[in-house]
């Protein structure tokens, strides 16, 4: 029995915001034992969880892997380069494959939308989805969530500036129902080419200009710039970019002064953030990493539904 | 061999039949229509309740011989289609090899010959290879047999390359078939723009990178006074565009599949099904109701399928990788009379000019006229009967619908090809 709505985490309407505070809240038990010095749990001994990685990345996945571990779950990569999809296999067969091995959860990351329905139709496991595409990466949003949360105090009524290349986000394509859901107020801003089609259906209010919605803010999230384009740039300069959309120590000063700048990593110094912001205090870019580790430990743990209670037993 | 057709609902708005009546069949032509007729030795095959109305022309088909012949065949597609209540097909050329050249044409028409049980009419590609390089042997084609010609699939991305080839083309007489895609701007795109790929995180594919081809294409029949065709129209802007040339008196016809008509991009919501990933893409709830407006008021001329069979393990890949299209010639028919005739937004007689008369008349195909000595390709059709569209009710070697799981009203029971039957009681006749 799992203690969440949904069996799979596929997308943010998985969640409700009821799940939204059960995962928040056991992550704080779980962050707790990520301070301690021995930082281990025995709560899904002998569960297998499955990171299929289908697309580069290493913080992610580093983060999966050591939640797994943590909770002593058996944890096992498949990645793009040593898995069979390189030799022609389906992911619809790959998914079986990995459903006859009776994996118990698999977390996926893959370079196209809705490769997590396609898991979560062929197999019997629990699905995490970890990045599908451009459309959406939720435990980054939660993550993220919860790193507000404990630096705020709250998450209603926060103004989140969410920041950068939204129509090519997964990061903001979760982020932004995911604040909804929790009575935060996300507003996106970006030059319109980096402008999803209809941003009204991420019930996000818009902005194309930084500097006028910069003082409104309890949060920057600075979404990272791709530098290379097959269908051409979408900005003129990555100068002109920073000036208009980068964090910088002007803005910083411009801004309230208890707002605090995020960003999902990795970090563009220069482009999305200056130096000097990315090392200030108001920067929480590590918190973010660190909380990632709770929150997905959080998350195995109540799909899973480990035996006893969490950070406790 | 005489054929007596009794009782059925004779609809031919090109000779002003809408009545119950008789008609006789010898020797693959109507020889005489009326009441109380009787043959001495013969078929007599009763229509009571039935719709006996000219032969149907898919002008869009994709028979994926020769090259992808796991798909489909010119055997299973033209069973497709006299399943579904075609006597012809017009086979696009984007095949492996693509058909650009005489020879290439002659062996699809006797691949028809050999193994088809509907007319199977070829249209050639337009340019060398579907390249939009050089002009294809538009002529050579023209004689072997190739009733238009297109790049369907790609469409002509030059302008320049564009105006070239219909000025080539109208020297021969023929029409050419646009594939209305601006792909600068369509680039990448799997679903409408807008709404649904915003909701799924994928690329879109904006009305406008249709719509500036439609234009487009529509001047360059002004300026080269060749007869114009455009393939699957799926926009409203499309629409008004067709309207004002049509005003405008400019020699343009144009095609709208049901699909486009009867589905929009709500369907996809969180599904990912990638059979109702399609090119072009379902657009919006208003789009279709403009294309339905359109088909009603004459501005669209015909309903044609797009059918476009695909194997299964394409189709079940993610999304963005699956090949676009979905089959349609063996739920064309039921589809129409299910959501326009049953509700009364259509008359049989429009249906009739939609899918029989008005495709002929587009690639100038001989009109079949109910009306002695006509060549008998006729289509009999009960309006009544239940179809289950399930993947074992189809006849085409694919079963990827964007109907599967359906429940239609409305099915062609007998076919009949120069007076030969192609579907009989609803069964294929090999």
């Amino acid at each position: 029995m799992s203690a969440l709505t949904s069996p799979h985490i596929m997308t943010m309407d998985d969640l409700t915001a009821e799940d939204i505070t059960t995962i928040l809240d056991m992550a704080e038990s779980f962050k707790e034992v990520n301070e301690r010095r021995i930082k281990k749990l025995p709560t899904l001994r002998g569960r297998t969880i499955v990171n299929l990685f289908l697309e580069p990345s290493t913080r992610t996945r580093m983060s999966f892997e050591i939640a797994a571990k943590r909770l002593s779950a058996d944890g096992v990569n498949m990645t793009a380069s040593a898995s069979a999809t390189v030799k022609g296999e389906s992911l619809r067969d790959t998914a079986k494959t990995l459903s006859a091995m009776a994996c118990d959860l698999i977390v996926v990351r893959h370079k196209y939308a809705g490769a997590p329905q396609v898991l979560a139709e062929c197999m019997d496991a629990h699905v995490v989805n970890g990045g599908d595409g451009m459309n959406q990466h939720p435990t980054q949003a939660l993550l993220d969530l919860f790193t507000m949360r404990q630096h705020t105090g709250r998450l209603e009524g926060l103004t989140v500036g969410i920041v950068g290349d939204i129509s090519h986000s997964r990061v903001a394509g979760s982020l932004v129902p995911a604040l909804n859901k929790v009575g935060a107020k996300p507003i996106i801003i970006a030059p319109p080419t980096l402008l999803p089609p209809r941003p009204d259906v991420y019930g996000a209010e818009v902005a194309t200009s930084l500097d006028e919605v910069l003082p409104s803010l309890d949060i920057a999230y600075m979404l990272r710039i791709q530098m290379e384009r097959a269908e051409g740039m979408p900005f003129p300069s990555i100068r002109e970019y920073a000036r208009f959309y980068g964090m910088n120590e002007a803005r910083l000063t411009a801004a309230r002064p208890e707002m605090l700048v995020m960003h999902p990593g990795p970090m563009n110094r220069g482009v999305e953030v200056t130096s000097a912001v990315a090392d200030s205090p108001r920067a929480i870019v590590l918190d973010q990493v660190n909380a990632g580790v709770a929150v997905r430990m959080a998350v195995m743990y109540l799909l899973l539904g480990g035996d006893g209670g969490g950070a406790s037993a | 061999m005489a054929l007596l057709l009794k009782g059925g609902r004779l609809v031919d708005p090109s000779t002003g039949h809408d009545e119950v009546a008789d008609m006789i069949v010898r020797d693959g032509r109507i020889v005489e229509i009326g009441e109380d007729l009787s043959i001495p030795k013969g078929i007599t095959l009763e229509c009571a309740e039935k719709i006996v109305v000219p032969g149907l022309v898919d002008l869009h088909t994709h028979l994926r011989e020769p090259g992808r012949e796991d798909k489909e065949t010119v055997a299973t597609g033209t069973r497709a289609a006299a399943h579904g209540g075609f006597t012809a097909v017009c086979a696009m050329p984007n095949t492996a090899p693509i058909c650009d050249t005489g020879s290439k044409v002659r062996f699809l028409i006797e691949r028809a010959e050999e193994t088809g049980v509907v007319r199977v009419y070829p249209i050639g590609a337009l340019t060398a290879g579907q390249k939009g390089e050089a002009i294809a042997e538009i002529g050579d084609m023209a004689e072997a047999g190739a009733v238009a010609f297109s790049d369907d699939g790609r469409g002509v991305q030059n302008a320049g390359m564009m105006r070239k080839v219909m000025d080539y083309a109208r020297g021969f007489d023929t029409v050419v078939v646009s594939h209305c895609e601006d792909e600068s701007l369509s680039a990448g795109g799997v679903v409408n723009e807008g709404v649904v790929s915003t909701r799924l995180g994928l690329a879109g594919w904006p009305a406008a990178a249709e719509e500036i081809a439609v234009a487009r294409d529509i001047r360059i029949a002004e300026l080269t006074g060749c007869r114009l065709h455009l393939a699957h129209l799926s926009t409203a802007g499309s629409v008004a565009l067709v309207r004002e040339a049509k005003a405008a008196g400019l020699p343009i016809t144009a095609e709208v599949t049901p699909h486009h008509l009867l589905l929009d991009e709500d369907a996809l919501d969180r599904s990912y099904n990638t059979n109702l990933k399609m090119n072009p893409p379902l657009r919006t709830a208003e789009d279709r109701e403009a294309l339905v407006e359109a088909l009603l008021d004459g501005t669209i001329d015909c309903v044609a399928t797009d059918h476009a069979p695909h194997a299964r393990h394409e189709k079940e890949l993610e999304f963005e990788l699956a090949p676009f299209g979905t089959t349609g010639l063996e739920t064309a028919l039921s589809l129409m009379i299910t959501h326009l005739i049953q509700p009364g937004r259509m008359e049989w007689a429009d249906l009739v000019r939609a899918m029989a008369i008005a495709p002929r008349a587009a690639f100038s195909l001989p009109q079949v006229q109910f009306e002695p000595g006509a060549v008998a390709d006729i289509t009999i059709i009960d309006p009544e009967a239940r179809v289950e569209v399930s993947q074992e009710w189809f006849a085409s070697k694919s079963s990827n619908s964007a109907f599967l799981g359906a429940t239609l009203l409305g099915k062609a029971t007998d076919v009949l090809v120069e007076g030969r039957f192609a579907l009989k009681n609803g069964k294929v006749v090999d």
